[in-house]
Order: C-alpha cells, then structure tokens, then sequence
C-alpha cells in the first residue's frame, strides 16, 4: 500500500500552485485586456468639445435607440432560440431531424447580408410591395422594412442560433429528466417548463442571449444597412466624420463600461444560484411525442424560421452569384476558402482551448476579482470591430517599434524590418480579443454543470490539473466545446475589420472579399463571397449536431 | 477521448502553430512600393498589375476602411513600411496631410497633369480621379427645367419628392461641406433642414437604392454619384431617370476625388512617387477612371464612352481640400439638422 | 498512528465548523464521526481529504504532516481516496474505467489485475462494461467505494455513503461495505448522521458536537457508557430519570433504589439524572411497580412502550411482542439496568 503512497506523494505547497495558476490565468486573458485597456485609456483625453455637440444632439437618441435595439433582439432571439431548442431537443415531430441542425444555419448567414437582402426584398422598390402596388394600387399600408421593428426583426433572425445552439444543449444534457421528475410532482407540461426545465436552463439561455446583445451592440454592418442609428454608428461617425479616433475611442468606452455593469448586475441576480447535476448526465428519456394539428404547428414554426433565416436569403445569393460568377469566380477562390479556413479553424481551435483553460482555472482558483477580471476580458466582443481593431493594433505596433529600434540598434542597417502588425499571430491574437466571450460563455455554462464533487473524486484518485481538465473535464464538455469552437469558427468566418487591417498583404479572405465588392456599393458581386462563407460556415455546423445527441 | 487521441490533438496543435509562425514572415523585399488603400482591390490591382509589368517595379497593397488605415500609418510612424496612402474621398487625404502623414511631392509630372483644386495645395496629395455628385431626376415627373441647384432642392415644391442617401455616407458630408465653404454654416443648415423636410421616405444606405425608389416612383429627384448612375445604366440601360448637372452656390458641380499621396515615412519615396507619375499619365488616367465609370482628373483624358454620354459639367472651382477641413462642421451641422 | 489529527481547527468567517478536533485511528480501523447535521463532520472529513484548509492544529497521516495552518498537501497528493455522498462517478466512463481511473500510473497489467480484484470484491464482475448510469443505486454505490479503494489508498474517507439509498439496502450495503474494507485492509473514516449505520460499519465511533468530538469511544462504550449527557441523548433512545445519590453506588429513583455496577462514584447527597434505556426496563407482571402505557410502537420482534410513571416521568421500555397491552393499560415494570449511568445535574 505505501509503496504506491510513496511514488504518488511528492510534497509540495498548494499555495505555490495557487498563485502560478492565478498568473497563468492572468496571462491568458491578457491579450484580451490589453486593447480594452487602450479603448478606455482614452477616456483620459477628454474629446470635450465633441462630446457637448454629441451630449445635445446625438447620444440621446442613440442611446434610446440602442437600448430598444439591445432589448428588443435579446428578447427576439431568447424567445425564439430557446423555443426552437426546446422543441427540437424535448419534443418529436414531423422532420425534428432535420430542423434540428438546420436551425442552427442562419449562423452562418452574415447578418448584414441578410439585412441587405432584406431591404432589397420588402422595401418599397422590392418585388413584395412593386407586386402589391400591382395588384392594389397601393403598398403603403405594409409597415416599412426600414424602420425599428425591422431592424430587430432581421437581427433576431440572424443571431438567434447563439441562444439556440446553447439552450439545446442544456435541453439535451438534462431537460427531459428534469421534465419527467417535475411532471411526477404533479406540473402540467406547461408548468414544468416555465418552473423547472426553463430556470434549470437559464445559464445556457442567458450565456447565449448575452452573446446576442454584445453581437447587437457592437454591430455595425447589419444597422448601417438600414441607416439605424445606435451607439456604434455614432462611434463611427465620430471617428470617420469628424476625424476624431478619440472621441470614437471614448464613445466605446463609455459603452463598455456600461455593458461592464450590465452584466455585473446580471451576474449577481443569481450568484447564489449553481446548476450542477450530481449524477446521470448522459440518462435520456423519451422525448414529447407531439401529435397531429400540434406536431404540424411545430414543423411549421421550424420551417417558417428556416426559410427566413435561410433558405430564402441563400436562394437570392444564388441567383446573385450565378448572374456574376462567370466574371468573377476564378482560381483565387481557393486562396480565399483557404485563408479563411486557416483562420477560422485557428482561432476556434485557440479560443476554445484558451477559454477551457480559463475557465477551468476560474473554477478552481478563481476568487472575487480574478473572475472580475476573466468577465472583463470577455467584453471585446461587445466592443465595435473596428475600434477594437485598432485597441490591438496600437499595442502590438509599438511592441513592433520597440524591437525594431532595438533590432536596428543592434545590427545597424543589416537588421530586417519587422512586420508584427501584419502577421497571422496578430489577427489570431485580435480575434481572441474579439471572440473569448463566444468561446468562454459556452464552455463556462458547461462547466457548471459538472459538480465540484466529480473534481474532487478525481483529485483524491491522484488526478488534478491538466490530467483532471484533460481525463474528465473535456469529454464531459464535449458538446460545449464543440459549441464554442464552431461559434467561434463561423464568427471569424464573417468577421471584417480585423482580418482589413491586420492581415498580411495579399492574405485575403471570404470576409474581405465581400468587403472590397460592398465598400463601392456592390452588393449583388458580394453574392459569391458571402455564399461561399455560408457554404464553408455549414459544415461545422453540420458536425456539432451530429454530435451533440451523444453527448452529455 | 482517450490518451492518444488526445497526444494526437496536441500534436495537431503544435503543428499548427509552427505553420502559422512560418506564416509570419517579417519584413519584405527592400523594394517593394507598399500602398494602403481605401479604393478596392478590383479597381486597383489591375493598375497595380500593369505597372509592374511595364517597369518591374512591384507592389504590394493592402485594403482597408480609410480610418483604420490611418490610424495604422500613424501608430506605426517612421517603421511604417507604407509608401501611398490611396483614399476614395479627398476628406481622408485632408485629414491624413493633416496629421503630418503624408510629405509634400515637387513634381512637374503631377503639377500638369491634375488640376489645381484638384490637389493640396501644398503638394501632399492628388485626385486620380473626379467623383461628380449630382441630381439624379425621374424623367417621368420631372422636366429638367425645374431642376437648378443642391439648394433648390430644399424648396417648398420638392415637398415629399425628394430621396437622399444618409449623412453617414462621406459623399454627402463633403457636399455639406462645400456648401459651408460656399454659404457659411447658418444659410447651409438652412438649406439642410429644407432637404430633409422634403424626404419622401427615411435616407438611403446606398446611392443605388436610392435611384431604385426613384425608378419605382417613392421621389422624383435624388443626390448621387454619377458612377452609381453608370452602373445602373449598364445593367439596365432603359430607366426612366436622369443625370441633371446641378450647380453649387453658382459654380458648377460637385466634386470629390479619389486620390493618393506618398506617406511621411515612406521607405521607397522616390519609387512612390514615380508611381504616381505614371497615375497621372493618360493611359493610366483611362484605366483608373473607367474601372469604376469615374472621370480622370487628367483633364487631357476623355472619360469612359457611357460616363461621356452624359454630357459635359463643369466642375466646382473650390479647392477639394476643404471638404475635409469642413467635414466635421459639416456633420455636426446635419446632426443639428437631423439629417440622419 | 496511521492517521492522527490534532486540535484541528477550521473556521468559516466568525463561525467554526471544527473547532479543536482531535482523534486517532490505527491501520485497518474503521472510524466513523457521528454527529447532527451541522456539528462540523463533513467539514473535518473534507479538511482531511485536503478540500478544505485548516486554521489550526495538525493532521498526520504515517506522521507525514498533511495538513498544519499554513501548510497543505494538495488533495491529490495526500493519497487519500473519498467515496463522496452523491458517489460523483465519472458518468463518460464505464464502471471499469471508473474503478481504472485512479490507477493511470500503474503499468496495464498491474491495473487490469486490481480492477478485476475490487470488481470481484464488490461482485460488479459482469457489470464492468456498463456506465453508472445503468446500474442501480447499490451498485453505484459500490463502484463508488472500488473506485475509491483501488490506488490503495492509506485511508478511505466515506461522506454519508448511504444517504441516498433506501433503508433496507442501507443496512444491507453498511454490512458489505464494512466487509469490503476489512477484506481489503483498508484504514477508513466514515461520516454519518445515522447511528444504526455507524454502529454497522465502524470499529470505533466519535461523537461531535459543535466542532469538537464529545468521546471516541466503540460503539458499544458509546451506547452503555455515554461520556456525556449529548452522547447520552443522541446515541441511542433513552430517558433520564431524576434520582438522589444514597451511596458512591447506589441512586435512589422514583422507580427505586438502582445500584450501580461499575462507572465513575459518585458523592452521596448529590442529584442526578439516571439514564435509562428501554432495554433498562423489563416488564414483569409479577412487579409491584406500574406504569401507564401513553404510546407504543410494534417492532416486529418488540414493543416499545412509552410510559408515564405517577409522577409524570417518562420511561421507555422495550418489550417481547406478545406482551400486547392497549394504551391507558398499567403493566408491572422492573428496573434491570445492566450499565447504569448517570450525570450530575446541572
């Protein structure tokens, strides 16, 4: 017996781990700070002439704006998403197989082509209302497409698979148990849903539909296209009308600081609250068989979502792309998949991995501040693209300064001219920046649900740190890795202002191809690109829910 | 996952990273002319692409939003390895110049070629090419005799009959901005107020939408680049609108430019400034103006047979630099407005 | 002394759950901590398996040092296995791997030979391919306790093992699980709430109380030798019956004169409170005492009767079940107290 005592147990001081694992932790969520940091370093030179003309005649309105936009998409995609991951996940009807992973598609759909298809097909030059006015002289009684509702509408529909992918996944690890065990406590189905299944849930809907108001937030493309003023547009204007990159600069720091307390505060309202299951994660029960007139209610409902979100909007890409193909498909496709692919699978391969280190580390260490810290390193996402961009970009380019200065210090004329800036480890680094909260929200919902007992079993078998993440944390979390990785694949999929400004010359991608066609106005030669980012986003897509019923 | 798959995940891992610092390559080759540019990829490759071709000299490029680029060049300072800054609005050249980006050019090539207020003044930048922003009408309700100026359009008898493209769109903010340099701040937002009081519908994201409502009877008389114009007109050369040369405070008129100029830090000045020689030549001019159904600045240069189709202007005297010393004015002046 | 903690001390904000804990317990012993809920002993059992810090005193395991104030060896270090209240069974894993888990450093046939060992000694040998969640409650349970002995751990710690099993293979598994340990030789300490289970598993059982233990003692001391009145009143049922001290041995009672036979001496003239357990007192028809019956409870084998002296005392009395009297019935008792015991009172 203490012979294997004597080979396993090899002192060592818990605090010593503790703190190198505080650091590493620290570490990794550095490069995610570091530009947050820069974004609201600029609060220190006050823009204040700007900031009165803004006060007076522009924040007003953005901000009611951009709240009823928040408010009104993270409720739409909530309401929709979990609906949508309930009756896929608990319920059985007519083609539940296929809507199953085919309401995860419009993921891949970016939302600002969908707008911009949108507002090609239901504005008042449209074929809907030119066949309406054809037919009745009149169209004006259609509520218009450029307008508030509509602009929720097509950002509902674009980002409701964030919410949907982790609800399912909550839906599919425990709801039908949880349903089971509250009907035999005498709830009706209904009553089971809003008292057990939907609050037993809640970290999923929550994760996703805060993935969803960040998104909105930092949204520019999908609310340029209906001239919707929010927060980031002025952001925009400030720094590309009025030249003024501070006060850009300061608008977003005023905006993260308070999706900072935003979601501080949501995070109290149920700190108390923990979600573990203590056994039988992978038990599964039969699901709701649902019968005539509901069941086709269901599969419309799939089916409407569907079509809009997708089937519709890829339609018009095709007939957009085969109009230009011929002039614009050519050999330098496969560079652009490529580039692409390399990127996203990159960056989804680190984010996840990161995000399960941190949150992993979190779990085991984290105290007051260090999770503080990690919530904060995850609020670039709901930065804009473009100022975020440049939050990296200032860093890593005087990092670049300062070895070059050395370097030519050191070996005169012959020292070779460095290029930090323009490098794939600089995009990777800002997308990691952007996108930790995509990876980190899924992994961390998940690990919630793992009890704190399944870890200390392991540790007192002699298994703890990396051993432990590696043997039982990640095929637990199997789904909400995978979740997280494909969200983060197909964001970088779409992802614009950081690939512009800090990809090496002549890396181009799907991503700024739509953008070189969309930059002049272009939209129908964007077709090809933005059908291609679908077409490449859909095959991870297709392989998580493969998967995901498997999976605890 | 059992072990090995896992070693076989972290080698994966590793190999990926070693790829992506292959990837990374620093530097580039000493002669390279290196150019940020806000006009896209297709319409300057092929510019690109055959100077290389006539010279040997190579050029790399890389795309972007004008603001980032800047902010770019700025933070990168004297290791910038850009050589040209190439913008599609003379706003961002004026603000770059500005902020000491861009260094003055002593070219006799350049001073021929491009006109005058065309140019900065003090030689830090070129239009390559002129962006006319003018009256689009609807042939069908309006004849061309109402029609006379920007600010007649904020007349009472344009009353839910006219179409705009947003404020956020730099074309119009830099006609704002010649407008303040023409009339001073009180009489243009005057004129602003007008035009949006005349809205037929909430403004347009983009100038082709905005004929589209035109052609399909929601207004009557809209503000557009003539390039947008074109493009409708070749893909469907049958619609009912029309291009009427409006007049700015008199003069003829508005203009933009797409234009370029040699960065402060340029490694390569001299190459970079040969380039932009060879932009301003004739053969180039034609190129670089009917990628996009542009008219050269060259003045020597005829345009595209479809932009020459519609008629001769004149153009706007005033010196393009001051849509961008205005441009902020301008944009505050339209929030004050609620131009949106 | 193969484990061995020492004024162990651990304390929550103002509050502390242990609170100068201190005991012993020899290699292959099963100890148990015994206490109400809140009394500190899943606290201690958790700062000896490392979870939880110490802010004082010593744990020892082999006299390594596991624990001091500022010093702790991290759980996976201590080489202590846990068999955990909700099992905590790794669900992505079969029984097999689950039992395999802990023994990743062991070459393979060394591991395959000690989880076919602990399969056979659990009888899980034809389950071993299944997940925990197709087993029943008892055999996770021993999963649960294989998975926790397989590495040979110095000891075994079992947080209220039984808890979520239903009574009757509650008993059943406290048998087999304490037969387990003791064919394996393993040192455990087991926490409970439950005495019936404490009693069926461990060798020697302390009380706690507030952070402290009251006495650690066999179960049998405990049950007729309680050190203190909490022990007394929590370890088993019983009543205490006011009685006057006439002699070092003797306590004179509403029920009589009962001699004492063994146990501390106590001053005469003093007042005390006389435990007495139902098994204290026999019913005799033939007795001249009597007491009404005020409620019973059928055991099967026996009655427990609760009777109400003249005075308007309690006593409980454990009787054969054909000694079937009604309630309000008044039946002769005797007082046959094979360890008498009593504390002053207060």
């Amino acid at each position: 017996m203490s012979a294997i005592a004597a080979e396993l147990r090899r002192p060592r001081s818990r605090g010593a781990t503790n703190v190198r694992s505080l650091l590493l932790l620290v570490l990794l969520c550095l490069p995610a700070l570091v530009p947050l940091f820069v974004v609201l370093m600029a609060v220190l030179t006050p823009e204040v002439e700007i900031w009165s003309h803004l006060a007076r005649y522009v924040l007003p309105g953005v901000a009611a704006n951009t709240l009823v936009l928040v408010f009104g998409v993270s409720a739409g995609a909530a309401v929709l998403g979990t609906s949508l991951a309930w009756l896929t996940s608990m319920c059985e009807f007519p083609g539940r197989r296929f809507f199953e992973w085919a309401l995860l598609l419009p993921l891949a759909m970016p939302g600002y082509v969908l707008a911009f298809i949108a507002v090609g097909f239901l504005d008042y030059t449209g074929p809907l209302q030119t066949w309406l006015r054809e037919l009745f002289g009149s169209s004006s009684w259609l509520p218009p497409i450029r307008s508030t509702g509509g602009v929720i509408l097509v950002l509902t529909f674009s980002l409701y698979p964030y919410v949907y992918l982790l609800a399912r996944g909550a839906f599919l690890t425990q709801g039908r148990r949880a349903q089971e065990a509250a009907r035999t406590l005498g709830l009706t189905a209904a009553q089971a849903l809003w008292r057990v299944v939907l609050p037993m849930a809640r970290p999923w809907i929550v994760a996703g539909t805060a993935l969803v108001a960040m998104e909105t937030l930092a949204d520019f493309g999908t609310v340029a296209v209906f001239n919707y003023d929010t927060f980031t547009t002025a952001i925009y204007r400030a720094w590309f009308g009025m030249f003024s990159v501070n006060a850009a600069l300061e608008l977003a720091a005023v905006l993260l600081v308070l999706v900072i307390i935003a979601f501080a505060l949501e995070r109290r309202s149920r700190a108390s609250l923990r979600y573990a299951t203590a056994r039988d994660l992978t038990r599964q029960t039969p699901r709701i068989e649902l019968r005539s007139a509901r069941a086709g209610v269901a599969s419309a409902c799939a089916a409407v979502v569907f079509a809009l979100g997708f089937l519709l909007p890829v339609a018009q890409l095709i007939v957009w792309s085969f109009a230009r193909a011929a002039r614009d498909l050519d050999a330098r496709y496969f560079d652009f998949i490529l580039h692409s692919v390399v990127l996203a699978s990159s960056a989804a391969l680190i984010i996840a991995g990161a995000s399960l280190l941190v949150a992993y580390l979190e779990r085991q260490h984290g105290s007051g501040p260090f999770k503080g810290l990690v919530r904060i390193a995850t609020m670039g996402y709901a930065v804009p693209g473009t100022v975020l961009a440049v939050g990296i970009l200032v860093p890593i380019i005087g990092l670049n300064n300062v070895l070059q200065q050395w370097l030519s210090s050191w070996l005169g004329d012959a020292a070779p001219s460095l290029l930090l800036q323009g490098t794939l480890v600089t995009v990777l680094l800002a997308y990691f920046a952007r996108f930790l909260a995509v990876g980190f929200n899924p992994i961390e919902s998940g690990l919630n649900r793992i009890t704190t007992t399944i870890d200390e079993a392991a540790m007192t078998l002699g298994v703890a740190g990396g051993a432990l993440l590696r043997r039982v944390h990640v095929p637990l979390l199997r789904t909400s890795l995978a979740s997280a990785a494909i969200l983060v694949f197909v964001d970088v999929m779409k992802e614009m202002p950081i690939t512009l400004i800090a990809r090496p010359f002549g890396w181009d991608t799907l991503a700024v191809r739509v953008f070189e066609m969309t930059s002049e106005g272009e939209w129908e030669r964007a077709a090809l690109p933005a059908l291609a980012i679908v077409l490449v986003g859909l095959i991870p897509a297709a392989m998580l829910t493969r998967r995901g019923e498997h999976v605890a | 996952m059992s072990d090995r798959t896992f070693s076989r995940f972290y080698r994966c891992g590793a190999l990926l990273a070693v790829s992506l610092l292959a990837l990374t390559g620093c530097g580039r080759a000493p002669t390279e002319v290196v150019v940020y540019s806000s006009r896209n990829e297709q319409l300057i490759k092929p510019m690109f692409d055959r100077y290389t071709e006539e010279t040997g000299q190579a050029i790399r490029f890389v795309t972007d939003d004008a603001g980032p680029l800047i902010e770019r060049l700025n933070a990168e300072g004297k290791n910038s390895p850009a050589d040209i800054l190439l913008t599609v609005d003379a706003g961002q050249l004026w603000q770059a110049a500005e902020r000491g980006l861009l260094r003055p050019i002593e070219s006799e090539t350049m001073s021929t070629n491009i006109p005058e207020h065309l140019r900065d003044p003090e030689s830090r930048w070129f239009g390559l090419s002129v962006r006319a922003r003018t009256i689009v009408y609807s042939t069908e309700r309006v004849k061309p005799e109402e029609l006379s100026s920007y600010e007649d359009l904020a007349g009472e008898r344009w009353r839910g009959r006219l179409c705009l493209r947003t404020s956020k769109s730099v074309y119009n903010q830099s006609l704002v901005a010649m407008m303040i340099a023409a009339h001073g701040e009180e009489k243009t937002e005057e004129i602003v107020r007008g035009w949006v009081a005349n809205l037929a519908t909430e403004p347009f994201a983009n100038d082709t939408r905005l004929m589209e409502a035109i052609v399909a009877g929601q207004c009557d008389v809209g503000i557009v680049n003539t390039y947008y114009f074109g493009r409708l007109t070749r893909d469907n050369p049958d619609h009912p609108i029309k291009l009427f040369w409006a007049e700015l405070a008199g003069e003829g008129v508005h203009v933009n430019v797409s234009g370029a100029g040699v960065t402060a830090a340029s490694p390569h000045p001299e190459e970079a400034q040969k380039f932009l020689e060879w932009l301003s030549q004739p053969e180039a001019q034609s190129m670089f103006a009917d990628a996009n159904l542009e008219y050269p600045a060259n003045p020597n240069v005829a345009p595209d047979p479809l932009v020459a189709s519609w008629g001769t202007f004149r153009a706007s005297p005033l010196n393009v630099a001051k849509a961008g010393e205005l441009q902020p004015a301008a944009v505050r002046l339209m929030d004050r407005a609620g131009f949106r | 002394m193969w484990l061995e903690l020492i004024d162990v001390v651990r304390t929550f904000g103002t509050r502390s759950a242990v609170n100068g804990l201190s005991f012993e317990l020899e290699r292959g012993a099963i100890g148990c901590l015994l206490g109400p809920s809140g009394c500190g002993k899943t606290t201690a059992l958790r700062c000896i398996a490392g979870f939880e810090s110490i802010d004082g005193g010593t744990i020892r395991a082999q006299g390594t040092v596991l624990a001091q104030r500022d010093r702790s060896l991290a759980p996976e270090r201590r080489h202590i296995g846990m068999v955990f209240q909700d099992l905590a069974l790794f669900p992505h894993l079969t029984v097999q791997q689950n039992i395999a888990f802990g023994l990743a450093r062991l070459p393979r046939g060394e591991c395959t030979r000690r989880v076919d060992e602990l399969l056979e000694v659990v009888g899980l040998a034809d389950r071993r391919a299944q997940y925990p969640h197709q087993l029943s409650g008892g055999e996770q349970q021993r999963v649960a306790l294989a998975r926790a002995l397989a590495p040979k751990p110095d000891i075994v710690l079992l947080d209220e093992p039984f808890s979520s099993l239903d009574v009757e293979l509650r008993e059943r598994l406290s048998i087999e699980v304490r037969s387990v340990l003791k064919q394996l030789g393993a040192t455990a300490l087991l926490v409970t709430h439950d005495q019936q289970e404490a009693f069926a598993v461990a060798d020697v059982v302390g009380v706690m109380r507030d952070g402290k233990l009251e006495q650690w003692a066999a179960p049998y001391d405990l049950y007729h030798r309680p050190g203190s009145r909490f022990v007394a009143d929590f370890i088993g049922q019983g009543v205490f019956l006011l009685g006057d001290v006439v002699s070092p041995n003797a306590v004179q009672t509403e029920v009589g004169l009962v001699q004492m036979n063994g146990g501390d001496e106590m001053r005469p003239g003093q007042r005390v409170d006389l435990l007495l357990r139902p098994d204290d007192v026999v019913h005799d028809d033939s007795s001249t005492l009597t007491a009404e019956i005020c409620a019973r409870a059928f055991r099967g084998a026996e009655f427990l009767y609760t009777l109400k002296l003249p005075s308007g005392a309690r006593l409980l009395s454990l009787v054969p079940s054909h000694h079937d009297h009604a309630i309000g019935e008044h039946i002769g008792i005797r007082i046959e107290p094979d360890h008498v015991v009593a504390f002053p009172r207060a």
